[in-house]
């Protein structure tokens, strides 16, 4: 008897959860694969050039071409009529080879000049070069590449397909990654140094005073975030209030450069995020017994030697959590950096904001988007399992 | 000892100063006279609401963010609290354990790289630079927090209410419509205000997924930051800031209602 009611209440369980289950199924997870499918898909050379695939199956790739393989080619570069189209193909073979784009141009011309030319070697001595035909099969056989994947932590194929450093001076996507891990890291010890005495005098004290100190973490956490960043940027400007008073003061005599440097956007995502900190810890702090302090003390134990040994311990767990939730957010910061950082702070989100809206490099974007996710989804997955493991204890 | 308490008493006064500054910072620049974003202000006026409300730029954002907040909020609301009776009572199923976790993670993943994926995406199915392109996007993102409301106010219901309304002879849809449902209208109502703020906030998905006509107040004051720093930013900010403590406000008082209840 207990069954079916179980199973047809599990049945409308279900159907509540479906719409919802669908919607971010096609609106949040199809984008993210869309985006990762963009990172690693390379139809170009598969698209123009249809037919010299199957042709050259077969062939050692070290000795002439076969015949066919050479008419399918002729037949293929007669048919790309799409001008776009064959500026793709002629920059994908090109990167994969150099010396493509006089020669795809060279033979493109005499082969719609001449209808019934198949012999490519009449038209360049250089298609009779293995290496030519290397990558022409390699570029239309594939339709996936790690190319975007490697370039995204500058690295890249050289001519064996053997992963090698990208040349010095081509690409600071490694810099900028490293950038951002050392930028998450200062502001999560920032937010560290502050965070933990804080939430430890909040959780000391009672009544308004608590009140208080806990309102003032939580009126910047519900403000808007670019009320918060325009507020700093009015405070941190040359001419804003910190510079204002110390000039008053008769501290600096010029104004002390605060905003378009890593300084301002530390200390404006040390604001925006330190509630992320302050909060996990005060939950941990207000669940510690209150006697174990006095306990301590009663033992012997110096304040400080108590601090160490008992609260600081237990508070840890709170410690952990909010560094996890910190550097987390910090890592795929945009607006902060965007607004209050130079040139020379710009993070691992900027990059990728530029390639998908500045340079239309889908692919650049997508790759980059796949390291930020990873390393995001890698620090959830532990920060979740802390917390599970806290409800378990 | 004595020492202990007064540095206590600093460094708390330290820190609520450096987290609250920055707001009261921006308030008084909503009302200067002059056409800089700073300090000392020379006269007060009221310009730069005006330019708030007559300017068409900041006219049209402030049209477009409410109708994209309305549309974002009932979108999130729905799909949320429908979600969120679908997960009462499962917590012990593994299925549904995924399912719950799997609905918190808009709010975890970049802005950027969700945007980056929807602008491709959005662009195949003809929803680039439309209104409901940029509701989609917002309620993504919203849904999380309508979950979280509404699961916990629907924990807090005493089964036992909805047992009794049963066993009077009310049929299930009577029971989620006279019992289960006004009680959760507490989380309800703060899922649907977090869906708005989240909305009206939003920068970066409308950044990649809006085009010049869906243009938000949020996004506009991203490009005023970046382009022309004006005052206007602090009539904005100021509108920001008093409506953050009026629905807070309104937060907290539907709190105390579900603790009563």
């Amino acid at each position: 008897m207990t069954r079916q009611p179980r199973l047809s209440k599990r049945i409308t369980s279900f159907a509540l959860i479906a719409p919802l289950a669908l919607f971010l199924a096609f609106f949040f997870v199809a984008p993210l694969v869309t985006m990762m499918k963009t990172a690693v898909s390379d139809p170009v050379a598969s698209i123009a050039l249809p037919t010299v695939s199957a042709a050259l199956d077969g062939w050692d790739r070290e000795g002439a071409p076969p015949v066919e393989a050479q008419q399918a080619l002729a037949n293929d570069i007669r048919n790309v009529s799409n001008d776009e189209l064959f500026g793709d193909l002629v920059r994908r073979l090109n990167s994969a080879k150099s010396g493509f784009r006089t020669l795809m141009t060279k033979t493109r011309n005499a082969v719609i000049e001449d209808a019934n030319l198949n012999d490519l070697v009449s038209v360049d001595r250089r298609w009779s070069d293995p290496g030519f035909w290397v990558a022409v099969q390699d570029a239309a056989g594939a339709s996936l590449t790690d190319r975007n994947l490697l370039a995204a932590v500058d690295l890249q194929r050289d001519a064996n397909g053997d992963i090698i450093d990208a040349p010095e001076g081509t690409s600071a996507n490694r810099t900028t990654l490293f950038r951002t891990m050392i930028m998450a890291g200062i502001v999560t010890l920032c937010c560290i140094a502050v965070g933990l005495p804080f939430a430890m005098v909040a959780a000391s004290t009672t009544g308004w005073k608590r009140q208080l100190l806990l309102g003032a973490v939580l009126l910047p956490l519900w403000t808007s975030l670019l009320v918060r960043t325009a507020a700093w940027y009015i405070i941190l400007q040359d001419n804003g209030l910190i510079n204002l008073t110390l000039q008053t003061l008769g501290l600096t005599n010029g104004p002390v450069p605060l905003i378009f440097n890593r300084l301002g956007v530390v200390i404006a995502m040390t604001h925006v995020l330190l509630p992320f900190m302050v909060l996990p810890i005060f939950s941990v702090l207000i669940g510690i017994p209150k006697n174990l302090m006095p306990a301590a003390a009663s033992l012997g134990a110096h304040p400080i030697r108590a601090f160490l040994l008992v609260l600081l311990p237990l508070s840890l767990r709170g410690v952990v959590s909010g560094a996890l939730l910190v550097f987390m957010s910090a890592l795929g910061y945009y607006i902060t950096p965007a607004l209050i950082g130079g040139a020379k702070d710009q993070m691992i989100s900027s990059v990728i904001a530029y390639y998908a809206t500045g340079a239309a490099n889908w692919g650049m974007a997508g790759a980059l988007g796949i390291v930020l996710l990873a390393a995001t989804m890698i620090l959830y997955v532990v920060y979740l399992r802390l917390s599970s493991e806290e409800v378990r204890t | 000892m004595k020492t202990l308490p007064v540095s206590k008493a600093v460094f708390g006064t330290a820190v609520v100063i450096f987290l609250m500054a920055p707001l009261f910072a921006i308030l008084p620049l909503a009302f200067t006279d002059s056409i800089f974003l700073n300090y000392p202000i020379p006269g007060f006026s009221f310009r730069w609401f005006h330019e708030l409300f007559t300017a068409n730029a900041w006219r049209w954002s402030i049209l477009n963010s409410l109708v994209i907040g309305c549309g974002t909020t009932i979108l999130a609301t729905v799909l949320g609290t429908i979600a969120a009776l679908g997960l009462r009572g499962n917590s012990a199923s593994l299925f549904f354990s995924f399912f719950r976790t799997a609905f918190l993670l808009p709010m975890v993943v970049p802005a950027v790289v969700l945007g980056v994926g929807m602008q491709l995406m959005f662009a195949q199915y003809g929803l680039a630079n439309t209104y409901v392109g940029v509701i989609i996007a917002h309620t993504v993102i919203a849904i999380p927090f309508v979950v979280v409301n509404v699961t916990a106010a629907l924990q807090g219901i005493d089964r036992r209410l909805e047992n009794a309304a049963a066993s009077l002879g009310a049929s299930p849809a009577v029971v989620l419509q006279q019992v289960t449902l006004p009680l959760a209208m507490p989380g309800i109502v703060s899922g649907a205000v977090f869906a708005f703020a989240t909305s009206l906030d939003e920068v970066v998905l409308t950044l990649f997924v809006a085009g010049p006509n869906q243009r938000t107040v949020a996004r506009q004051m991203f490009s005023t930051i970046r382009e022309n720093i004006s005052p206007a930013i602090a009539a904005a900010a100021f509108l920001f800031i008093v409506g953050t403590v009026v629905i807070a406000g309104l937060v907290l008082l539907a709190q105390k209602k579900t603790q009563r209840a």
